[in-house]
């Protein structure tokens, strides 16, 4: 089923391209529709704590095949992902306009996004859940994008692109550690050997790479920066992907592997109070922003956060006796909200959609007043922000009071430091629920209440058409529904979920004794509560007194800037780099080669200790031997000095002369022929070349001395002489002459070894080399011969 | 500065018959004495290099009316030719076959297909030099 969508994505252009005059959007409605019916159907099994498994092989060798388990964590994301998936659907229907948009694109991308996301939260195997982890990135990327003429579009979407590659390559490399140390790839045989994994070698740097995946994808400090940036994308999408389903993989990842890292004290520091940091600064920026959109994004890194917080407080449960149920209490908390989170985020994204898409503006600055004319959409921006800022009688309030009542109980436990050092967590998860209530009413009341702003817009603002308000409503609806039956939501989806993230600690669903109510009495968490409500209400009247205070923050030292300089910086330094060693003279690139040379061979010789000379292994020398050799360096030496090309040609040729005197020394007559000829040719080559050197670059002088080249060029000579003298003094194995020796004649009916070597032994690399051979002789035919016309009169060769 | 060169072109008509032959003989001699078809075929080049020297670029074209380049596809089609000739006979690529054989002039002569494979060689070098050298030669 996880691949149902991709695969009716096939059809998806085709049905845009032959029926116009229907919404494409409505065919793809049918799906998620289908696919939320179906998903429905596991509810019952869930909840009796049992799991159902479906798998498709398709690397059996390499143990990597589709499991799709669905037990209840799985279940109420595939729900959240089908359901939240076709209210998206539905709602841009009505947003995009079926002729100005590319709807195939859009459709494509999003049932890819489908996919991705289903298979993320279905899968066993470590190895497709990656596959479909990129997956979302690169469709999520495609998706932000889509308006790909707009420059904001493409920044937001390379940002997140790059972010979430990262981190998608660091949980790999998580992963692959995993399936290492645990031996397989099965998330749920990893569970189970859990116990087995702790203390391995790389169990903590495993832990920190997978987080780094969830942190990248959850938008966590400090990798939250391109969540605001995707706000560029489609409000769909941003509806979507952005509150609703991608950034919750994280925060499903973090859920999924609880089991197995939570009795890491690492894992519960990390999530806990990166979630905490997240939650309060992404709450504290949020006041900051003046986009509609903005003011979503930041919310939701900070609820995010939240949820992160409580899912880090959950893997407590690990560490404490049954009888302390506080923590398990914080996975239900954390559970619960991601489903109200879910709710709400995506009914205010679809708002301020409609606010874009009805005044033509998303500038909160140049919004208001709009109460009047736009009644539904501000009912159902009201009830989201209520439940967002934690007010009863909304889904919201009951998440936060069990939010509440876990960071309180945190400041208790006194493992891992908790005690000394557990009392900032309820204090900041205060102060940041304070700003949350705060940016809530912000959103709401500057856009809907106070005086219109006739001026400030573009078109006549009016209500919404119904087909845009379809959805939202439905996701307001629920808002209020949850609040009144948490229970059933608990016992349907939260509980199934809460025993698949703190496997071994449940038999069965109906253990997770928690009941929630909106009334719990004069706890601690409702006079907190209370203290945000005063609080809050003060510093929302009074925000045009200190919301300048932001402006206090310099550009350069936010997180954004900081990954501006960083790329820029990349960049730039990169260019610098490359170009500092591309210099593109020929002359660098063969000392770095040369040099490479000289280090790697002397540093393996002396690593070896594998010079070593034998002076028995040397034939006794002989007067024809050092004359020979005197000439030889003397022409070496005449080449190195001469003054003229002609001195140098010449000397050339008295090298290669003394070169086959040593073949007739060394009785290699074959050789000393071959070397003659080949030496006077080459010679004549030569000054055929000299003789037509072009009349400007003629330079008669010498070449200067460089001190550089001499030490490079002295180094290879003496590099290679060492080479070659160790390698004369040690010979390893006997040479295989003498079996050329022996059957020269009576197995290839010939005298001359050499001869039969090169013809009858060895033939192959003959007939290559006379394919050499032909092939320079063509070459230098074409090289002369074919001249392009046109580029004749500047051609080198001429 | 045309002069007149009798001496060089009288002396070349002799020599070159010279070289060539001694190129036939090193080409031959290859397999049981120093020599073969690379030095054979360089030896020929010189010799048609001397006529070059002595006459110009056009007589010699007329006086071989060859393509060299068609010359160096000839050896190359011997060589592989006889390389891959093995394979008809249900034996490794390569494999060279010898045997004693009554010649009506000769006598007893041993052949060997390792011959053919070096006569290939022997028109590739001619060939691939002669090219190089004309093609070199005739750009002006």
């Amino acid at each position: 089923m996880i691949f149902f969508p991709v695969l009716a994505a096939i059809f998806v252009p085709i049905l845009f391209r032959k029926l116009k005059s229907i919404h494409t959007g409505w065919f793809v409605l049918i799906i998620p529709i289908t696919l939320f019916i179906y998903y429905t159907g596991f509810i019952q099994t869930t909840m009796n704590g049992g799991h159902a498994i479906s798998s498709l092989e398709w690397i059996p060798s390499l143990d990597i095949s589709f499991v799709s388990y669905i037990d209840g964590l799985s279940l109420l994301f595939s729900l959240l992902i089908t359901g939240i998936g076709a209210l998206v659907v539905l709602y841009s229907i009505f947003y995009l306009d079926k002729t100005r948009e590319k709807l195939n694109n859009f459709y494509v991308y999003l049932l890819m996004f489908m996919t991705a996301m289903l298979g993320i939260v279905q899968s066993d195997n470590i190895i497709t859940l990656y596959l479909f982890w990129e997956l979302t990135s690169i469709s999520s990327f495609l998706l932000i994008g889509y308006w790909y003429t707009r420059d904001g579009s493409r920044f937001g979407a390379l940002k997140s692109m790059l972010i979430t590659v990262f981190g998608g390559l660091m949980m790999l490399g998580g992963f692959v550690l995993l399936g290492i140390m645990g031996d397989t790839y099965s998330i749920r045989e990893l569970i189970a050997n859990a116990s087995n994994l702790v203390g391995q070698e790389f169990f903590i740097l495993a832990l920190v790479l997978v987080l780094l995946g969830a942190f990248t994808k959850s938008a966590q400090f400090p990798f939250y920066i391109w969540l605001p940036d995707a706000m560029e994308a489609p409000t769909p999408v941003s509806a979507y992907l952005h509150s609703a389903t991608m950034v919750k993989a994280g925060l499903y990842l973090v859920a999924r592997f609880t089991p197995v890292f939570a009795v890491s004290e690492v894992w519960i520091w990390l999530v806990t109070g990166i979630g905490l940091l997240t939650l309060f600064w992404g709450a504290f920026f949020a006041v900051k922003q003046t986009d509609l959109k903005a003011i979503l994004a930041f919310s939701t890194v900070s609820q995010l956060g939240l949820i992160m917080s409580l899912l880090g407080a959950s893997a407590i449960s690990y560490h404490v006796d049954a009888g302390t149920a506080l923590f398990k209490f914080a996975g239900f908390a954390a559970v619960f909200h991601l489903i109200n989170h879910a709710v709400f985020k995506g009914s205010l994204f679809m708002v301020a959609g409609i606010v874009d898409h009805e005044t033509g503006t998303r500038d909160i600055r140049k919004l208001g007043g709009l109460m009047g004319v736009m009644p539904i959409s501000f009912t159902v921006a009201f009830i989201g922000s209520m439940s967002m800022a934690g007010l009863p009688p909304f889904g919201g309030f009951l998440s936060k009071e069990l939010f509440l009542t876990s960071t309180l109980a945190l400041k208790d436990f006194n493992l891992f430091n908790f005690s000394t050092w557990g009392i900032i967590f309820p204090i900041v998860a205060w102060i940041a629920s304070v700003f949350t209530f705060i940016y809530s009413f912000y959103f709401v009341f500057k856009t809907f209440a106070g005086k219109r702003k006739k001026e400030s817009l573009s078109v006549e603002p009016k209500e919404a058409p119904v087909g845009m308000l379809i959805a939202p409503v439905i996701l307001a609806v629920l808002v209020v529904v949850i609040f009144f039956i948490p229970n059933v939501v608990g016992d349907t989806l939260v509980n199934p979920a809460v025993v698949a993230m703190q496997a071994g600690l449940y038999s069965h669903p109906s253990e997770v004794l928690v009941h929630v109510s909106a009334w719990h009495g004069w706890t601690p968490e409702l006079l907190m509560t209370l203290g945000i409500i005063g609080l809050g209400s003060i510093l929302f009247l009074t925000m045009r007194k200190w919301q300048p205070l932001y402006n206090l923050q310099p550009e350069l030292l936010s997180l954004n800037g900081l990954y501006d300089s960083l790329m820029m910086a990349g960049e730039k330094g990169m260019n610098r780099l490359s170009r500092l060693y591309m210099t593109g003279v020929f002359r660098t690139y063969l000392i770095y080669m040369f040099v490479s040379i000289v280090v790697i061979t002397l540093a393996t010789l002396f690593i070896k200790d594998a010079f070593k000379v034998d002076f028995n292994s040397f034939a006794p020398l002989n007067a024809y031997g050092i004359l020979t050799a005197v000439l030889l360096i003397l022409s070496v030496v005449m080449i190195l000095t001469a003054k003229t090309r002609i001195t140098a040609v010449i000397a050339l040729g008295g090298v290669g002369y003394s070169v086959a005197f040593f073949f007739v020394i060394y009785k290699a007559p074959d050789l000393a022929l071959t070397q003659l000829v080949i030496e006077t040719i080459t010679v004549v080559l030569f000054l055929l070349a000299f003789h037509r050197l072009p009349e400007l670059k003629r330079h008669g002088e010498s070449k200067g001395f460089r001190l550089g080249n001499f030490i490079v060029a002295a180094g290879v000579g003496i590099t290679m002489a060492l080479v070659a003298l160790s390698a004369h003094s040690q010979k390893l194995i006997p040479s295989i002459s003498q079996f050329y020796k022996d059957t020269v004649y009576s197995e290839a009916g010939g005298g001359n070894i050499v001869n039969v070597i090169l013809v009858d032994y060895r033939g192959f690399d003959t007939l290559f080399e006379i394919a050499v051979l032909s092939i320079a002789g063509i070459g230098v035919y074409s090289m002369i011969r074919l001249k392009l016309p046109g580029k004749g009169s500047t051609d080198e060769s001429k | 500065m045309k002069v007149n060169d009798v001496v060089l072109q009288t002396a070349a008509k002799v020599v070159f018959f010279i070289i060539l032959l001694f190129s036939i003989f090193i080409f031959f001699a290859g397999h049981y004495t120093p020599g073969g078809g690379f030095v054979g075929g360089l030896l020929a080049t010189g010799a048609i290099a001397l006529l070059l020297l002595a006459y110009d670029l056009r007589t010699v074209q007329q006086l071989l009316p060859f393509n060299f380049m068609i010359v160096v596809a000839i050896g190359l089609l011997l060589s592989i030719g006889m390389a891959s000739g093995s394979i008809i006979f249900n034996v490794p690529f390569f494999t060279h076959a010898f045997d004693d054989f009554y010649l009506p002039l000769f006598g007893a002569t041993s052949l060997h297909t390792a011959m053919i494979f070096d006569a290939g060689v022997y028109l590739v070098v001619i060939g691939a030099a002669m090219t190089i050298i004309q093609a070199i030669g005739g750009d002006s």
